[in-house]
């Protein structure tokens, strides 16, 4: 306020007087005024204003008066105050708020809005600067997976807090005046539970298989007050070991909580602290620390601002869960392995004898379990490269117990892996009653053969819906349309010079050097002499595999048929030949394909139609629809062919087509159609994609898109480096 | 015919090369068994200095040719040129090499075209010929000659693959980034930055290898890491080397952008 009023000094326009103000309002307000009344004090409030002020507020005050004179007093008596506190945009913003409300509740609840000018001040500001769990959810996840290499899932709930497999954040955060400090403090959240889980706070007992810390904290008679010291002490040592690893985060980290304190002294340090300050501590220090200041009577100093709440007994209940599914997991990858390498006279009844493998863990340089470190795998002396789901897993476990335990590492016998899974017992004579469908093997991994004519397939074609949804897609991505075709154009125009022609826009220099050196040489003039440009043939042919199992209701479903529509305008302006099938189906006899456009087909509003209809059904049995439409693609005469899968999760059937079973007979089906020379990719929006799909496809033959808004924008972006 | 100053393609001082593995000894094996050699990896993990290294250890002319997509044959073999009234030919990088016992580098094969299978796979088998068609030689590469391709198996496209009858002419080494004490020390010796921020960049450049496919189609290289390395000696705040150096470099995209800008600023 003061460095406006000398900078106003400065001005050609002078302030109005006081008495000037007071005429002009006299004027305005005169119906409201009375004895007792009077304008002089706004006028007083408003002499001390700069000029554009001034102006502003009397203008505002002409402009009030005119819908009505008591809602001008009130303004011209707050607006003094109100220019204290907010820029004039604010104000501008105030007037409008205040004046709608006067429109719609009336006078007394008007007035009333005028006189909250602090409150609407300090809303505007939060309003301003906070940042919401949507700005920053895709920001953080990518920082979450770069920071600790794992797929960490991140999710909206009231307080920061981690259950040690997805991590929480608050819907907003306001509680800095700036947007970027809100940000930091979201990312030091994320950065905090990042390091109870990297630096094992949550550290599962072996004996147990539950975190130490929850049994250690549930032996206190008041185990609320220890576990708000184990906060206190915990905060410690994180911060501590960030230090030393991530010290820039650290360092923001340690602002950010000086100036939530708002400058006092947070200091309320207990010399005990000092023993988790060490860059070796570990959550077992900590507890320590907890025992030696429980019985003291002492305040702790609040918890910082980003470390949210611990809650034991989802952490129980989750480690617990992943613990067990993770040691079968782990023992089953061993014995697979295993199984891989021996030859069938090793391999005895019982399975795999201890002395015959050796698993190491191996950390890198002077970590201390941190889950950086490279799982080997040693049987009969000879490596064995684990696959990566199974280095994942390795590193989850590493991450609870600082270690594999020993009893992780006795293989799960033989037959158990397949447990569950009761595709056995049902009569491969049945299916004969399917004539009108077509017959397709299955790959059964256990057996290591196929299962001959095991699924029937039927092709549908796809129920029609309007057209007129796929030209509201239309004007939806108007721009997005245009652009996509103009990148599209740019890769058809590639445009070719074909050089030795024999007739052609240009002279070929090459060639005539050439044919002068025949001349020379006594032999014949070549007739090839000219260079055409021609637009390159892309000769490509492509099918869209499209996932409409039950799963994909909704959203997917949205976004798939948003997807298809503007890659069908792409594919239009490059020529590219394709065809679009939807796929789903119920147990092996019921398997279905349904035609949405076919090679042959033109792009009319049946295919627009038809995408419309896309509707969400059944089950995910990908295998056999893979080899159908290879069989389809094969009969196509192209240089070329590419089997695009765009799908959300895993192959998925009600008859035991799951897990390894689902999986294995998909792979089985692309390496099918790779022998066929088709390239089959994947397009997926399941995140947890990365656990299965390179095994099935091939390291580089998909992409995960995260946020499914955006897959309408990815696919064609895709296609396109795809092709190029 | 045109002289070939096989000295011009020597390599005289010796590069820096840090082994990751026994690629030396491999290398060096299939060098004198006649065995031409695929090398496979990210960009920025050390390829071309291994081809300078080795060509310098085994002492060797090194041919490189970095390939594109308008690269035919001809341009590996040679042509004529018309001097003063008279036709000339003129070895391409390939016929150089081949001629003077040289090893011949062909960076990103996937990127030539197709034709220029047609003069590799009679130089990479047993036969070890370069068939010149233009003017009708027969060159036969003597022991000292040795072919090597390389490229990048990560890039998304289906139409750059490399066809299993090239591949199968090659032995076969695979790169990769090297392991962390190892890439420290690399960037300590080629931009003389402090033990301490080399192993920040590290981290880093793990971190946003993490990402890939995620999000980014590639990590940060090691010679990303050098540049930004050189950059912080030279007295550029460390954010911003990382900044102009690796996260602008990986990325366009600006929410990826903000997640790599911020574990940059978590480190330094």
């Amino acid at each position: 306020m003061a460095d406006r009023i000398n900078y106003a000094s400065g001005r050609v326009n002078q302030p109005l007087a006081e008495f000037e103000i007071r005429e002009r309002l006299e004027d305005l307000l005169g119906a409201v005024l009375t004895s007792r009344r009077t304008a002089a004090e706004p006028a007083l409030k408003l002499s001390h204003l700069h000029r554009s002020e001034q102006d502003f507020a009397l203008h505002w005050t002409g402009v009030i008066s005119k819908s009505n004179s008591e809602m001008a007093f009130q303004f011209v008596s707050h607006v003094t105050h109100a220019f204290s506190l907010l820029d004039t945009d604010g104000v501008t913003q105030w007037i409008i708020e205040a004046m709608d409300i006067y429109d719609r509740d009336g006078l007394y609840l008007g007035s009333a809005a005028l006189r909250g000018v602090e409150v609407f001040a300090e809303k505007l500001v939060q309003k301003q600067y906070s940042v919401t769990f949507n700005d920053v959810v895709t920001v953080m996840n990518k920082f979450a997976i770069g920071v600790s290499g794992r797929h960490l899932g991140i999710d909206e709930d009231k307080k920061a807090w981690t259950d040690t497999e997805t991590m929480y954040l608050p819907h907003s955060v306001r509680q800095f005046e700036s947007s970027r400090r809100n940000f930091e403090l979201y990312k030091a959240m994320v950065g905090f539970m990042l390091a109870q889980s990297r630096f094992g706070t949550f550290r599962v007992d072996q004996a147990t298989g539950v975190p130490i810390v929850c049994t250690k904290i549930a032996d206190y008679r008041d185990p609320a007050r220890a576990l708000r010291i184990f906060e206190a002490v915990e905060e410690h040592r994180l911060l501590a070991r960030l230090e030393a690893e991530l010290p820039g985060l650290a360092r923001q980290m340690r602002t950010l909580k000086q100036d939530a304190s708002s400058g006092q002294q947070i200091t309320s340090e207990f010399p005990e602290f000092e023993q988790v300050q060490d860059s070796g501590a570990t959550v077992n220090d900590s507890l320590s620390v907890v025992k030696q200041l429980y019985d003291k009577k002492v305040n702790f100093p609040e918890p910082a601002c980003y470390q949210g709440v611990i809650d034991l007994e989802r952490v129980r209940l989750v480690t617990r869960q992943r613990v067990e599914k993770e040691r079968e997991k782990f023992r089953t990858d061993l014995a697979l392995l295993a199984e891989g390498v021996q030859d069938e006279s090793v391999l005895d009844r019982e399975g795999l004898k201890r002395e015959t493998y050796e698993v190491s863990y191996s950390q890198d340089m002077e970590s201390d379990s941190q889950g950086d470190g490279e799982l080997t795998v040693t049987i009969e002396g000879q490596p064995v490269a684990p696959p990566e789901d199974m280095v994942q897993t390795a590193k989850s476990i590493v991450q609870d117990f600082g270690e594999i335990p020993e009893d992780y590492l006795v293989p799960a016998e033989t037959g158990l892996y397949d447990a569950g899974q009761s595709t056995e017992d049902r009569p491969e004579k049945e299916v004969g009653k399917f004539e009108d469908g077509v017959f397709y093997d299955e790959w059964d991994y256990r057996r290591c053969h196929y299962r001959k004519n095991w699924c029937v397939l039927k092709e549908l074609e796809m129920h029609p819906g309007s057209a007129q949804t796929v030209t509201a897609i239309l004007d939806k991505y108007f721009h997005l349309v245009r652009d996509i075709r103009k990148s599209f154009e740019a890769l058809r125009g590639d445009e070719r010079m074909l050089r030795r022609q024999k007739n052609g826009d240009d002279i070929d220099i090459d060639a005539v050097v050439d044919s002068y050196v025949d001349v020379v040489k006594g032999e014949e003039l070549s007739e090839r002499l000219f260079i055409k440009s021609r637009k390159m043939e892309r000769n490509l042919a492509v099918v869209f595999m499209v996932d409409v199992s039950g799963s994909t209701k909704g959203w997917i479903n949205e976004a798939e048929r948003e997807s298809l529509v503007l890659l069908s305008e792409a594919l239009e302006t490059l020529g590219d030949r394709y065809a679009i099938y939807g796929f789903s189906g119920m147990t092996r006899k019921r398997c279905e394909v349904y035609r949405i456009k076919t090679f042959e087909e033109p792009y009319n509003h049946h295919v627009k139609a038809r995408m419309a209809g896309m509707k969400p059904q059944d089950y995910t049995r990908m295998g056999v629809v893979i080899r159908h439409l290879t069989e389809k693609l094969k009969r196509i005469d192209a240089k070329t062919r590419v089997l695009i899968t765009i799908s959300d999760g895993k192959p998925d059937d009600y008859d035991g087509y799951r897990g390894e079973y689902g999986i294995e007979d998909t792979r089985q089906a692309l390496l099918e159609a790779k022998h066929a020379g088709i390239h089959p990719f994947c397009v997926t929006i399941d995140t947890h994609a990365h656990e299965y799909l390179p095994h099935m496809y091939g390291h580089v033959n998909y992409t995960v898109v995260s946020d499914i808004r955006k897959l309408p924008l990815k696919v064609s972006d895709i296609y396109r480096k795809l092709t190029t | 015919m045109y002289r070939i100053e096989s000295e011009e393609y020597q390599i005289s001082q010796q590069p820096y090369y840090a082994p990751q593995g026994n690629e030396i000894e491999l290398f060096e094996s299939a060098y004198q068994n006649c065995i031409p050699v695929l090398l496979k990896g990210p960009t920025g993990c050390g390829k071309s200095r291994f081809m300078e290294y080795m060509a310098w250890r085994l002492g060797r002319s090194l041919v490189t040719v970095a390939c594109h997509d308008d690269l035919t044959a001809s341009d590996l073999v040679g042509r004529y040129l018309i001097v003063g009234g008279e036709t000339q030919w003129v070895d391409g990088p390939l016929t150089r090499a081949v001629r003077i016992g040289g090893i011949c580098y062909l960076d990103e094969i996937v990127e030539a075209r197709k034709d220029t299978t047609v003069v590799i796979h009679p130089l990479a088998d047993d036969r070890r010929v370069l068939p010149i068609d233009k003017t009708g030689e027969l060159l036969y590469a003597s022991d000292h000659f040795n072919l090597t391709i390389s490229y990048n198996p990560g890039y998304q496209s289906v139409l750059k693959d490399l066809k299993q009858s090239t591949r199968q002419r090659f032995l076969s080494l695979e790169f990769d980034y090297p392991n962390e004490i190892l890439e420290q020390s690399i960037i300590v010796h080629e931009s003389g930055i402090d033990p301490g921020n080399a192993a920040a960049l590290v981290r880093f450049a793990i971190m946003t290898r993490n990402l890939k496919g995620s999000g980014l189609e590639e990590g940060a290289s090691t010679r990303l890491l050098i540049h930004a390395a050189k950059l912080m000696v030279y007295g550029v705040a460390p954010l911003d080397a990382c900044n102009a150096c690796i996260s602008q470099t990986l990325t366009d995209d600006p929410e990826i952008l903000t997640a790599i800008q911020e574990m940059a600023s978590s480190l330094f």
